[in-house]
């Protein structure tokens, strides 16, 4: 369905009076990844790691400093806006702000049946069937086709958002962490309602979040980001039951247990993600791992398998 | 469940909310009062004046309120009512007129700016940069050497000091909201950026154009009272706040009256503007307070 080889995306940072280029912020810096055919991908790591860059420019919303972009085997990396067009059609995306992912100005039959207005896809009655089809989809009343985005709640707004990506029947969705701005008791309807989706369409889903417990349950694989790589790619059940690198580790640690067992081999993250412009030398995750070496202070890690269907980018496995 | 429905809620358009709350607050309400007053008196001219503005009645010079005229009388005998009304007429046709233009000149380079961005963006503000140095007073005068004193170049020169501000106001809001999810929705779904301009980033920028605008309106009032004053305006025998205050300032031992009811009506006419043009700021852009000054 997707496959990423290699991504990277690099912004400079321009400063002075002519604004010369004095570094870049390696937002994304050789990610690889493939989402199959109804797979759900989850994609995790802290804020600032560059999961949701990862997801905007699988999008094509930006454009990659390098790397390949595949969907459903052809190339988009280097498309231009116009031939792009045709393939936005079949990946769509939603967002985690419920504020600012709608047009406060809009109705929100406008905001739904936007896309199939502006692609041609249907016009008038017919476009008004489907819009009403959509709304009953994601579990919103026909009496509320008229209401402007600040009239519902969060989780109706979220779901406003999943009718329209949903508007042009598309092979692939990219949820950027769309459930972390909700309550917790809407968290679990809107997981539910894309669950079910996933099964009715055999959509695929890159799932963008920071909470593993979200992940752990909507994910089949899930990748861990830190600062702009992948340091571990496996079966959501292999990588929570067995996680092979020191970061993923600690991320599970931080999960909040119910097992008290687990409670006390606790043993959580100091000291915050360094800055993307001026990286750590060797491993990036050197400075904050509690079995960092000589080699992991020199030597970048590659990302290698460590078991079969796992891969793991850490000296000492 | 806290994802259940709202309480249903009748669905007002949010002009008719903006207005509202804008009646609301006491300065605002005056303020619409007057201006909706002096819109009213310029509409209605035809019916309202007294005498013709320019009819001299020579047993009445000079002549102070009386029942002949109920605003008195200039030097040579003609109605300060009828002129203040008809001046009122010109004052409103400034405004809108330089408005306008400032809007249609501005909104499109200040889009124009949020489109290409880089290069053309850079070319355009300072360009609108060069044209704030030069206050419209200088414009006006240099376009009345070159044109004559007339409404339209009253109109040229106030709305060309408005463009650099309406193109400013337009890129800033523009650029904020160009980063906004519900663009990059659009792109994902495959908008071209001219649509997306046009249907999400035009509408979402239009509130501080409307405050920009209303401020800019008791601007121009206020510079075309000027421009009259020193006599490079609307032309006499049409009378004009700006030329009725020049004509009068000789007058000011004998007649203060002439000077005080021109005066006044500038006065409060762009303190009308201004009052409704704070509100509306307050209304439909919080984040503005204190930023968008005219």
């Amino acid at each position: 369905m997707l496959e990423v080889e290699g991504l990277k995306m690099h912004f400079p940072i321009r400063a002075g009076v002519f604004g010369g280029v004095v570094g870049h912020v390696h937002a994304v810096d050789g990610v690889s990844f493939d989402v199959g055919e109804g797979e759900t991908v989850g994609l995790v790591g802290e804020s600032g790691c560059g999961k949701t860059t990862v997801g905007r420019s699988v999008l094509r919303l930006l454009k990659p400093t390098a790397g390949r972009i595949r969907l459903e085997g052809e190339d988009i990396t280097h498309l231009g806006n116009r031939a792009l067009r045709s393939h936005r059609r079949r990946m769509q995306i939603i967002f985690q702000d419920p504020f600012s992912s709608l047009d406060p100005r809009m109705k929100a039959r406008d905001i739904v049946g936007e896309l199939l207005d502006v692609r041609g896809v249907a016009r008038g009655a017919e476009r008004d069937e489907r819009v009403e089809a959509l709304f009953e989809r994601v579990g919103l009343r026909r009496d509320q086709l008229s209401n402007y985005p600040h009239e519902f709640s969060g989780g109706q707004r979220q779901r406003l958002g999943i009718a329209r990506a949903l508007s042009l029947n598309p092979r692939l969705i990219v949820c950027d962490e769309p459930v972390s701005a909700l309550d917790v008791s809407i968290q679990a309807q809107v997981i539910n309602l894309l669950m079910d989706l996933k099964r009715e369409l055999s959509l695929s889903y890159l799932f963008i979040a920071h909470d593993l417990a979200v992940v752990e349950h909507i994910s089949d694989r899930v990748a861990v980001m830190y600062l702009g790589r992948i340091v571990e790619f496996a079966r959501a059940k292999d990588l929570f039951e067995n996680p092979q690198h020191p970061y993923t580790e600690s991320l599970l640690a931080a999960v909040p247990s119910t097992d008290p067992g687990r409670r006390q081999r606790r043993r959580l993250l100091q000291g915050d993600v360094p800055s993307p412009i001026n990286r750590p030398s060797g491993c990036h995750f050197h400075p904050r791992c509690p079995y960092a070496t000589e080699q992991c202070r020199e030597e970048d890690p590659q990302l290698k398998p460590v078991a079969e269907g796992h891969l793991a980018a850490c000296h000492l496995r | 469940m806290t994802d259940g429905a709202l309480p249903a809620l009748a669905t007002e358009h949010p002009a008719v909310t903006t207005l509202r709350r804008l009646l609301a607050m006491p300065q605002a309400a005056l303020g619409v009062v007057v201006i909706v007053l002096t819109v009213l008196a310029a509409l209605l001219a035809p019916w309202i004046v007294p005498v013709d503005p320019e009819e001299m009645d020579f047993d009445n010079l000079l002549s102070g309120i009386s029942a002949e005229h109920w605003l008195g009388s200039d030097q040579m005998g003609r109605d300060t009512l009828a002129r203040l009304i008809v001046g009122a007429q010109v004052a409103l046709m400034v405004s809108i007129g330089a408005v306008g233009l400032g809007v249609a000149l501005g909104v499109p380079l200040g889009l124009a700016s949020v489109h290409f961005r880089g290069f053309v963006d850079d070319v355009i503000m300072r360009v609108m940069d060069a044209l704030v140095v030069f206050p419209s007073l200088l414009i006006a005068v240099g376009l009345a050497a070159a044109m004559g004193g007339s409404l339209v170049t009253v109109i040229v020169a106030i709305g060309l000091a408005n463009v650099p501000w309406m193109a400013r106001v337009v890129r800033s809001q523009g650029l904020t909201v160009r980063e906004l999810d519900y663009v990059a929705a659009a792109q994902a779904g495959g908008m071209s950026n001219v649509r997306i301009i046009v249907r999400h980033i035009l509408p979402n920028s239009v509130a501080p154009v409307i405050v920009q605008a209303t401020l800019g309106m008791g601007y121009a009032v206020l510079t075309e009272a000027a421009l009259g004053f020193i006599g490079v305006g609307i032309q006499p025998p049409t009378p004009t706040w700006g030329n009725m205050l020049q004509q009068a300032f000789p007058m000011l031992d004998q007649q203060p009256l002439l000077s005080v009811v021109p005066g006044l009506a500038i006065f409060l006419l762009v303190l009308a503007f201004n009052f409704v043009g704070d509100a509306l700021r307050d209304i439909l852009d919080p984040r503005l307070k204190g930023v968008v000054d005219a």
